[in-house]
């Protein structure tokens, strides 16, 4: 089984230099795609067809496709690494970022050669300080090595890629926000269209990309498209970084194949539930996904497949809820989150998340009430994909709308009972 | 900026609509006429998509049941579109989204000055969302101190982000922002402190509920639905800005703007807004000292008088007293520097051959010069519009990607707060100096210079085929400057000229309109924009091209002129030797403070040589202490009339209330002087103004006189229907409907409800009774609509949202260009006075200063700054000096110094300017200490020392 993605990562807390990076075949793959046209490369990636790892699985060949090209295009365009990774439950990101950075700076340079864009950015999540140790030597690395600035390695092509370290948003994590933050402006959403492809960073043209996605880009043009499609035990080509957190043996984050089953990850790699615990439920993709239950475990985790049973591959980081652990509690913790990471721009994020994380405050305090389930449900339309500016808050509703449809009665037992039942 | 007219077809809730495919889907449902709540948008603002209220839902096809909730304001109008406004699914979204916004919000409407007239409710109605299941404790707020114009109350706030919308996007504002974020966002200042911009009372009218309320309002605080309103025109700069002024118990309570697409549209600047207070003032003068009959012996005795004029003053109380004195006695109360540089304004209005733009119209130019002109403070909301002006060409990249217009947030990230091109040269630094893209400081001949180098580098292209202007030699950064200037005007689609009077400069007025004429000369749709003094400086200047000094001359006050002044060819009126009737010399005053014109020496001196002065006056002041006659004259809420503004639009104001005591519209008292007393009907009360032997006189009766004088102004007659005018039988009420406690107003003296005040001059009555539709345009006193109490009920005023109102926006304007074939011959108005005009550079004199005047929004306008709220915010009296100057002299920041002119010694602080032209000093104009000086003057400036 092949792991290009983290073959080489040395799992003892250091990257990989420049040299280490070379001897294992780094930058390779930057020089062969130097020799051929950007759309050449464009096609590859496309052919690959390498969905976006960020969590909405859109392909990033087709991104690439939309950038506006030639003379009359106005510039500079920019290429972005969105390394904001802050979901709940979400470490994947992480590991490629302290373990190989110099294979998504190489992704990165890559992409922008492709889209010739004239400046890069890796936006990064402020509590990654290592990842930011590790990029800001990398980049030194790669400056010094001639794979950034003028005439990359040998050719004409020039681009300047700088780090930026986020305040800590979970916002900034979506690109249009992140734009804004980059900006130097309020981390608030833009109203789409148009797309940052049409009007990005500083209103120019713009990709932005997840740090997996980049990071897979240097081994699809090293090894061909065919190759990356055939990674995979689906249609949907290539790896997948999955994790998985909560009581099960090992927790823990693995590259697998993508479209490698619920219950693998969960029974083999992750070696099951936690000795007397039972496995109740699984947020998939992280804290804005739907929860999955037994009936479910079967699923091969890609895109296609998760979003056919109601949830979302999302980032692949799977929470796991076991029988010893409050519903109720885990979507209130989950709502609070989204609720304080709300940017404030839009009336049923802004006021709608709250008021949910204080029903739900209500209900486990054991002070809720039955037409609060009502409150609820009004709140999982209130804020359905399209209600609002941006994904945040449909993505908070994720959990909820699944709980309140899996875990009813424990929702009630909270109001019948008084208290929560499982304190 | 495409504003292409697409019309197509949509279907809202299955019945077919034309529509413009230009505007955004809630602009077009609001134009047909339809419901739906919104917040965040604004008709000027445009589309953001923040509160999700708009929502309705969208269909792919004939086909599709089910739809999708979309935001209107961010959908486009494409043809065939299909929605719902009315659909089930899109009216709870809509219920359940301000039920949302009700989480917070206190319901505090019974203590809210915004109550009554609150969008906020008008939507929550709107929708019909009515109980609350929210349980848990509010979010609240501490609330700041933002100065004496905004009162802030942040409980209330819904976050529709329209005042840092409309603070910092469009009127460039600093220090109101958005701070915080998810439910515990805070709109306000870093700290408490005045808000700095000149703009920040459309915060009023822009935030949709009580956060930001009118604080002088609140000092006398009145219900919407109990004000007496009326359709007025802002007296306090010479833009004209249409104003409803609104009254209870006989004083004015507060100033709304009052939309008129063709001058401010929805906005007002703070002056215009919060300088209405002095109306109120105790020092109103309330009581005539003298009855008319004891005046009609003087006024009626067929003996000379000589009549001084205003440009406060109407043009119908102008025209009486020029009637009553005769035309050559009548004389504008204004210097002759100032009156000679409106003529020549006037000149270039009536004669000149490039367009005049109306103040709406200035946001559609993408390129602009101003020469010599800070109109920040002598005319702000032409800054307002220049600010837009300055987003259109880089908003050509968001048109270019196709970027609808009405999408301000999507522009904004594109244009990335570009702006320009904007050339801007002053003597001293302005406000707007942080859009330009290049600035110029200079004294104003070199200023001139400027502006004629332009025009000669636009002018001496091959393609321009109009006679050859006098080159300029310019040193060479100047003369760089001058070509980008040229260049930047040329590769405008729509290039604007701005200028004005304020530095009393003939130079500058000229070298403006030579720029203007070369590029119209190019075929190029080229503006011109000339500010002047004050609110009817045009109207009464062409009534006349007598000026004070010219009447002080002829008073014998001999030293009348000021400096910069050459002799006048025209002035002189009567030949007759003045001393003829030396000692019986009748001066009829019109609302106008001498001692604010001229030197006190030459008023005393004037006042001196009167036997009979009359004044009409509103405040005393020390004119009114001159007087031997006084009577009290109406201010523009207590009268009716037209002025002229900058541009030439004849606006007409209505009175809002009858005072309830001897206070009267100066064309009423001096209708009734000219006659004499014997000839007036017996058993007249004592006060008989308005009234002829034969009959009461009308204000259409004094229109139709004024333009069988002036022929040329027969469009002032049709500026607002006649007092004759009736809706069916009815005439137009100046009070809501929901008007309260009217029998009980004067129930202390008289349980019996008095008769209400009938109004002969118009077709608007005093009370609440009247037709309760849409009446003509400029007959408009307040915006009410069923279900829209707020002011944005103006979308029901006009033929489509943002647009003309219904009847069309009021006003004419008298001139339009004269259109003298491209690249004719050289022309009167400019081209061959050119090579005459150009002054020469202005070289700095060792040890003198030539002392400029500099125009504060709060101070240089004499009324206004008698308000209690600008009142604060007037500065105090300083000198300006440029700091290589001050170090030469010895002076630092603060110095008192002693500037002696003519006579009089004026001690004051020095404060440093950065950018102020070397040789140059600059002092505010206007200020009570400062008034009556005339500038610009040569001084020597010495430091003072307090012994």
């Amino acid at each position: 089984m092949e792991r290009p993605l983290t073959q080489h990562i040395k799992n003892d807390g250091t990257w990989l230099t420049l040299k280490e990076y070379e001897a294992a075949g780094g930058y390779r793959a930057l020089k062969k795609a130097l020799q051929l046209p950007p759309a050449a490369v464009t096609q590859i990636v496309k052919d690959a067809d390498l969905k976006g790892r960020g969590g909405a699985g859109f392909p990033a060949g087709k991104k690439w496709e939309m950038m506006p090209m030639g003379k009359e295009t106005p510039g500079p365009k920019y290429f972005i690494a969105n390394g904001d990774e802050m979901e709940p439950g979400s470490f994947k990101d992480r590991l490629l970022l302290e373990g190989n950075p110099h294979q998504l700076i190489e992704g990165l340079i890559i992409g922008s050669y492709a889209t010739q864009a004239r400046f890069s950015y890796i936006f990064l999540r402020w509590a990654y300080h290592l990842a930011a140790k590790a990029l800001t030597e990398c980049i030194r690395e790669a400056y010094e090595a001639g794979y950034l600035g003028a005439h990359i390695a040998g050719s004409d092509y020039q681009l300047d890629l700088s780090l930026h370290i986020s305040v800590g948003r979970y916002m900034c994590g979506e690109e249009t926000a992140l734009l804004n933050a980059l900006e130097g402006k309020r981390a608030n959403p833009r109203a789409k269209p148009p797309y940052p492809i049409v009007s990005g960073l500083f209103g120019k043209p713009t990709v932005v990309n997840n740090v997996e996605t980049l990071s897979n880009v240097p081994h699809i043009i090293a090894n061909g498209a065919d190759w990356f499609l055939h990674l995979s035990k689906t249609g949907e080509g290539g790896t997948k970084l999955y994790g998985a957190s909560g009581r099960v043996k090992r927790p823990g984050l693995w590259e697998l194949p993508l479209g490698t089953s619920l219950r693998e990850i969960l029974e083999e790699h992750a070696g099951g539930m936690q000795d007397g615990y039972q496995f109740k439920g699984v947020l998939p993709g992280g804290g804005s996904t739907d929860f999955l239950t037994p009936e479910h475990l079967d699923v091969p985790m890609d895109f296609a497949s998760v979003m056919k049973i109601g949830s979302r591959l999302g980032t692949g980081t799977l929470i796991v809820l076991d029988d010893k652990t409050c519903p109720v509690g885990m979507v209130r913790n989950l709502e609070h989150f989204f609720a304080q990471e709300s940017c404030g721009w839009c009336t049923p994020c802004r006021e709608g998340l709250p008021w949910t994380a204080k029903l739900l405050d209500a209900l486990e305090a054991g002070k809720g009430k039955m037409e609060d389930l009502d409150i609820l449900a009004f709140q999982v339309d209130y804020m359905a994909p399209g209600n609002t500016f941006c994904a945040l808050a449909p993505g908070a509703m994720e959990p909820l709308q699944s709980a309140l449809h899996h875990f009813k009665e424990d929702f009630e037992r909270h109001i019948h009972e008084h208290k929560c039942p499982w304190n | 900026m495409s504003l292409e007219l697409t019309m197509v077809k949509i279907f809202i809730d299955e019945k077919a609509y034309e529509a413009d495919g230009s505007q955004n889907l809630l602009a077009t449902c609001l134009s047909l006429g339809l419901n739906l709540p919104y917040f965040c948008w604004h008709p000027a603002l445009h589309s953001v998509g923040a509160c999700r209220q708009c929502a309705v839902l969208k269909y792919k096809n004939e086909e599709d049941k089910k739809g999708k909730l979309v935001m209107a304001c961010l959908e486009p109008v494409t043809d065939g579109l299909r929605i719902s406004i009315e659909a089930p699914e899109a009216h709870r979204f809509r219920a359940g989204n301000v039920e949302a916004l009700m989480v917070n919000h206190p319901h505090d409407c019974p203590v809210c000055d915004e109550g009554g007239e609150c969008h906020l409710q008008d939507m929550t109605v709107m929708t019909g969302h009515n109980a609350r299941r929210y349980r848990f404790t509010k979010r609240t707020h501490t609330n700041q101190y933002l100065g004496p114009f905004v009162n802030h109350e942040m409980n209330r706030c819904i976050q529709c982000y329209r005042c840092v919308r409309f603070y910092k996007d469009y009127a460039g504002g600093k220090d109101l922002d958005v701070f915080a974020s998810h439910d515990d966002v805070y709109f306000g200042r870093q700290e408490d402190g005045v808000l700095e911009n000149e703009f920040s009372g459309n915060l009023v009218e822009v935030c949709p509920t009580g956060v930001f309320t009118d604080k002088t309002l609140k000092r006398h605080f009145t219900r919407k639905w109990d004000l007496t309103d009326a359709p007025s025109i802002c007296h306090q700069c010479s833009l004209g800005c249409n104003i409803i002024a609104s009254e209870r118990y006989g004083s004015i309570r507060r100033i709304l703007s009052r939309f008129n697409g063709d001058v401010n549209g929805y906005f007002l600047c703070d002056r215009g807004r919060f300088g209405y207070e002095y109306i109120n003032s105790r020092q109103r003068v309330v009581k005539p000292s003298h009855s008319l009959q004891d005046i009609r012996p003087i006024t009626a005795s067929g003996k000379r008088m000589i009549g001084i004029g205003s440009p406060k003053a109407s043009l119908e109380s102008n025209f009486l007293l020029r009637e009553l004195v005769g035309p050559a006695n009548f004389y504008a109360g204004i210097s002759n520097a100032e009156g000679r540089l409106i003529r020549q304004v006037i000149g270039i209005l009536k004669n000149g051959k490039v367009k005049t733009p109306s103040l709406g119209e200035v946001k559609g130019y993408d390129a602009v010069f101003i020469v010599g002109e800070d109109v920040t403070n002598t005319a702000p909301l032409l800054a307002l519009n220049l600010r837009q002006a300055a987003k259109n060409t880089p908003g050509e990249q968001a048109a270019a990607l196709k970027i609808p217009i009405w999408n301000d947030a999507a522009i904004r990230e594109v244009v990335q707060g570009a702006t320009g091109p904007f050339y801007i040269a002053t003597p001293a630094a302005t406000k707007l100096d942080e859009i330009a893209t290049q600035t110029y400081r200079a004294h104003p001949d070199s200023i001139a210079r400027l502006a004629y180098g332009v025009a000669f580098a636009i002018n001496n292209l091959p393609a321009s085929t109009a006679a050859s202007l006098q080159p300029v030699e310019l040193d060479e950064k100047t003369n760089t400057l001058a070509q980008s200037i040229a260049a930047a005007l040329l590769a405008a689609k729509r290039p604007l000229i701005v200028s004005g009077t304020s530095l009393y400069s003939a130079a500058i007025l000229d070298a403006a309109s030579t720029v203007a004429d070369a590029l119209k000369d190019l075929g190029k749709e080229v503006g011109l924009l000339y500010t002047v003094p004050e609110a009817n400086s045009i109207g009464l200047s062409l009534m006349t091209h007598q000026f004070l000094e010219d009447a002080l001359e002829r008073a014998g006050v001999s030293d009348g002129h000021a400096p910069g002044f050459a002799d006048d060819e025209a002035a002189g009126g009567d030949d007759d030797d003045a001393t003829a009737d030396d000692d019986d010399m009748t001066a009829i005053i019109l609302e106008n403070d001498l001692y604010e014109r001229t030197y006190r020496k030459n008023a005393d001196a004037f006042f001196t040589r009167h036997k009979n002065v009359i004044v009409l006056d509103y405040l005393e002041n020390e004119t009114t202490r001159q007087a031997t006659h006084l009577l009290p004259a109406g201010t523009f809420a207590e009268t009716d009339g037209t002025i002229i503004n900058n541009e030439g639009r004849a606006q007409r104001f209505y009175a809002v209330h009858i005072p309830d005591n001897e206070v009267r519209g100066s064309w009423k008292w001096l209708e009734g002087m000219q006659y004499r007393q014997q000839d007036m009907p017996a058993g007249q009360p004592d006060i008989a103004a308005g009234q002829s032997p034969e009959k009461a006189v009308h204000f259409d009766d004094i229109v139709d006189r004024l333009v069988t004088v002036f022929p040329e102004w027969q469009a002032i007659k049709n500026l607002a229907p006649p007092a004759t005018f009736r809706e069916g039988t009815q005439k137009i009420p100046r009070e809501p409907h929901r008007y309260s406690g009217r029998t009980a107003i004067h129930a202390g003296a008289n349980v019996s409800e008095p008769m209400p005040p009938a109004d002969p001059d118009s077709a608007l009555s005093f009370t609440m009774e009247g037709y309760a539709g849409i009446p003509p345009p400029g007959l408009t006193p307040f915006y009410w609509s069923p279900g829209w109490n707020s002011v944005q009920a103006i979308n029901k005023y006009q033929i489509e949202v943002g647009g003309p109102l219904h009847g069309g926006n009021p006003g004419h304007r008298l001139f339009e260009p004269v259109d003298k074939g491209g690249g004719a011959a050289p022309d009167a108005a400019a081209g061959a006075a050119t090579a005459k005009n150009i002054p020469p550079a202005f070289s700095p004199q060792p040890g003198r200063y030539l002392v400029l005047p500099l125009y504060h929004i709060f101070g240089s306008d004499e009324l206004s700054a008698l308000s209690p709220a600008v009142g604060e915010r007037v500065p105090s009296p300083y000198i300006a000096l440029n700091d290589a100057d001050a170090a030469t002299a010895g002076l630092v920041e603060g110095s008192w110094v002693e500037i002696p002119f003519n006579g009089e010694v004026h001690r004051l602080p020095v404060r440093l300017q950065v950018g102020l032209t070397e040789g140059i000093a600059g002092l505010p104009k206007g200020l009570a200490s400062t008034a009556g000086i005339p500038f610009p003057f040569w001084t020597t400036i010495t430091a003072h020392h307090d012994d």
